[in-house]
């Protein structure tokens, strides 16, 4: 089977380790993982993770089965780039005195719809959101004019067809409130504790 | 700053108030209350408040002190596959917790309950390179179904609920929960023990498609060469009689994997034998000859299927499993039933015709005839002078009626000990499927016998095998668990000797092994032995070891170079399964 760029959502628990519960099913079949972002969802207390990879149907949906028997992910869905609504953002820094000098850096950056964040006398933050190939062509373009400094965030989606889950999510969430998570208080307290 | 002041003092049972526990105090009665009785474990640094504890509950939780923190963890599955309830071990930080990582992957892949408790350093030292500070969590990820790591006192009676829950719903496995010492010590209000009967983030079982069952129950009717593969998902979901009644019902020929023996009796009409790399013959030829394959409870290991793109081609698969992620992992197919099999096993013997396949099992037998034939008659019945593994295993079955638990260690023992081994009963047998874990026979035979003291158990183990955690003579000989001990000593590493004579031109790289006086070993921990080299003293050897009240050992020395067959060669298909 052909491989294409998937996307797998996936709706987890808040508990701490959990990126790393996720990102070992990958790296234990030695995927790379083009980006994964993590945030909370629209229903308070559940984890929204977003991880872009690149294989087969028949890998993904595996992948998915794997990671759904995790005790803490409630659902992994995965979807092709068409099911979907999607985005990067990028932020480049780039010398004020470019911008301020050469109007076809100004032309790049009001085509690719980039907007200033921060301008300083020595350099200006813009950002951009889009996909990736559009970013990359913007990187590459500012290449020639100095480009300082330049990060792309991980790709978030939303799922054109996902209305019947959010309403189950938030019965869910609302039946059954997620749990706190407990955090070791005491890592800033050495002097405090005995040991031995 | 006021539970930091707590974790100074030591909780003192005759000041502290009754609500109040210490972290634990409230592990022990999580024990308790989860219903345990026997925990193998060894103590350390980080968990000795645990077993400050457990020195006032000595009366209630029967502690095994093994000689390694692996031999715990086996000591604890063992105890877990012939009881059927959870095992506990307990280990110390560091070290002691790294040791638990071969038991944890072993419990993993086999799908054994098993809950570790771990001491851990204190929470104000984690990363810090501590005294015997591991990353135990995320090292044990991979290897267990669930792990969580304690830091606030407060947390214990319900994470241990959790724990418990998680390790024996479903499909099982092992759990781990890592406790920092100050966890341990702080004093906390005890509102009791309430065990868990729900995680709302984990289904434990699919829900039961009923459409599925139809469509699976349609496909069956309607099949000319119907054939049952079972695994121990039978065991596990104690739906012995379920697959008993549905085999029945459909004159259903029935083959087990290694992990479902004993799921199934060895005299059992419709039991044609073992599956994979050295089962029996017919079941492998015949999966490349069935018309409508039924998988229950197994989950088609590479060692069962062979190469897979010649496996089963010709049939329409059923699959009746559990976790819904082994449907369609290796095998695609058919008609997924998704359940557990306690349950759907008897909706489908309900939608099933009576039916007699008798001409269709007579398939089975024939062949059968031929592995007899070939490979059976001089394994069990050898001409020669020198003893073979096959014969060992016979004189064992003639002795204990199938009524032992046999427990093996890994290699050519066990692959022959699985294949003649007669089983009367379910949960009888114990060995390492999944991880093929060397080193597991000794301390899981420990464990199986507390788990079943009132069975005889045997563990069979190869001289590779029992160096390897050979140690646990020492708990063997402190708490006295009447182990028996026949160590088939072939002076090789067999398995793999067998395939560098077969696939490496018989270049012998480092498979030669010497042994120690086994006999003397034992004698030295205070455990009775004989060792014999001939046929003529094995009956009487056996029943000598069988009679004895309490541990014995006995090694019996057999060929040398003797080979398992039959044998799937890896990359072949089951049906090209070689019988010399």
């Amino acid at each position: 089977m052909e491989k294409q760029e998937y996307t797998i959502t996936l709706y987890t628990e808040n508990s701490i380790g959990m990126i790393g519960r996720i990102s070992g099913i990958f790296s234990r079949r030695k995927i790379n993982v083009e980006s994964l972002n993590t945030s909370p969802s629209e229903v308070e207390g559940i984890h929204r993770f977003t991880i872009l990879i690149n294989e087969s149907e028949d890998v993904v949906r595996k992948l998915c089965r794997q990671i759904e028997k995790q005790v803490e992910v409630l659902k992994a869905y995965y979807n092709t780039d068409e099911e979907l609504i999607w985005q990067e953002q990028a932020l480049y820094k780039v010398p004020t005195e470019v911008i301020a000098e050469k109007a076809s850096v100004e032309r790049l950056l009001r085509e690719y719809g980039a907007s200033a964040v921060v301008i300083r006398h020595d350099y200006t933050v813009f950002e951009t959101a889009g996909h990736r190939e559009e970013i990359d062509r913007l990187t590459n373009a500012l290449g020639e004019y100095g480009l300082i400094e330049f990060v792309r965030g991980a790709r978030i989606a939303i799922i054109k067809d996902s209305a019947g889950f959010h309403t189950k999510i938030k019965q869910f969430e609302r039946e059954e409130p997620s749990p706190d998570t407990v955090e070791n208080e005491y890592l800033d307290q050495q002097d405090s504790v005995f040991t031995m | 700053m006021s539970t930091l002041e707590k974790t100074r003092s030591k909780p003192q049972e005759s000041t502290a108030p009754k609500t109040q526990l210490s972290g634990s105090q409230a592990v022990l009665e999580a024990l308790i209350q989860e219903g345990v009785d026997t925990l193998f474990g060894y103590p350390g640094g980080a968990i000795m408040p645990i077993y400050d504890a457990l020195y006032d509950y000595n009366d209630r939780l029967n502690h095994i002190l093994v000689r390694h923190e692996q031999g715990g963890i086996h000591a604890a599955q063992g105890y877990a596959r012939t009881s059927g309830r959870v095992g506990v071990a307990f280990a110390t930080s560091g070290p002691g917790a790294t040791n638990l990582v071969t038991g944890l992957a072993d419990a993993m892949i086999d799908s054994n309950p098993i809950v570790c408790i771990t001491g851990q350093v204190f929470a104000s030292l984690l990363g810090t390179d501590a005294f015997q500070e591991t990353d135990v969590i995320n090292i044990t990820t991979p290897v267990t179904k669930w792990n969580y790591q304690v830091t606030d006192a407060t947390e214990i009676p319900s994470v241990l609920a959790k724990a418990f829950y998680i390790a024996q719903t479903g499909r099982p496995g092992p759990v781990l929960i890592d406790i920092t010492k100050n966890a341990q010590i702080q004093l906390f209000d005890y509102k009791g023990y309430e065990k868990c009967d729900h995680v709302r983030s984990y289904r434990p079982k699919p829900i039961v498609r009923k459409e599925y069952i139809e469509q699976a129950a349609a496909l069956i009717n309607n099949a000319k060469k119907p054939f049952v593969l079972f695994g121990q998902g039978i065991i596990l979901g104690k739906a012995e009689q379920d697959l008993k009644d549905f085999i029945e019902k459909g004159g259903f020929p029935a083959a087990t994997t290694v992990m479902g023996l004993s799921a199934l009796e060895t005299d059992h009409p419709l039991h044609v034998g073992m599956l994979g790399m050295h089962g029996n013959y017919a079941p492998n030829v015949m999966t490349n000859e069935c018309d409508v394959l039924i998988a229950v409870g197994m989950r088609f290991d590479d060692r069962v299927t062979g190469r897979l793109d010649k496996y089963a081609k010709q049939a329409k698969v059923v699959h009746l499993d559990i976790d819904p992620a082994e449907i369609d992992k290796n095998v695609a197919t058919t008609v997924p039933v998704w359940g557990d099999c306690k349950e759907t096993l008897p909706m489908l013997t309900q939608l099933i015709e009576r039916h007699d396949h008798s001409a269709w099992l007579a398939e089975f037998r024939e062949l059968e005839k031929k592995e007899v034939k070939e490979v059976i008659q001089d394994e069990l019945n050898p001409t020669s002078d020198i003893m073979t593994m096959g014969e060992v295993i016979k004189v064992l079955n003639e002795l204990t009626g199938g009524d032992a638990v046999i427990v093996t260690d890994v290699g050519q023992h066990q692959m022959v000990t699985c294949r003649y081994a007669k089983f009367n009963k379910s949960k009888s047998n114990v060995t390492s499927g999944g991880l093929g874990t060397m080193g597991f026979g000794l301390p899981a035979a420990i464990g199986a016998w507390y788990g079943a003291p009132e069975r005889d158990v045997v563990a069979i183990i190869g001289d590779g095998g029992i160096q390897m955690t050979i140690q646990e003579l020492g708990t063997i000989m402190q708490f006295g668990a009447k182990v028996k001990i026949l160590i088939l000593n072939n002076e090789f590493l067999g398995m793999v000797r067998q395939w560098q004579q077969l696939f490496n031109d018989k270049r012998y790289s480092f498979v030669n092994i010497t042994s120690p006086d086994f006999v003397a070993v034992a004698k030295g921990y205070h455990i009775e032995g004989n060792k014999i080299s001939e046929r003529k003293d094995l009956h009487t050897a056996l029943k000598t070891m069988l009679d004895h009240d309490g541990s014995y050992l006995l090694e019996v020395m057999v060929g040398k170079e003797n080979n398992v067959f039959p044998m799937v060669p890896q990359g072949a298909s089951v049906s090209e399964i070689r019988l010399k």
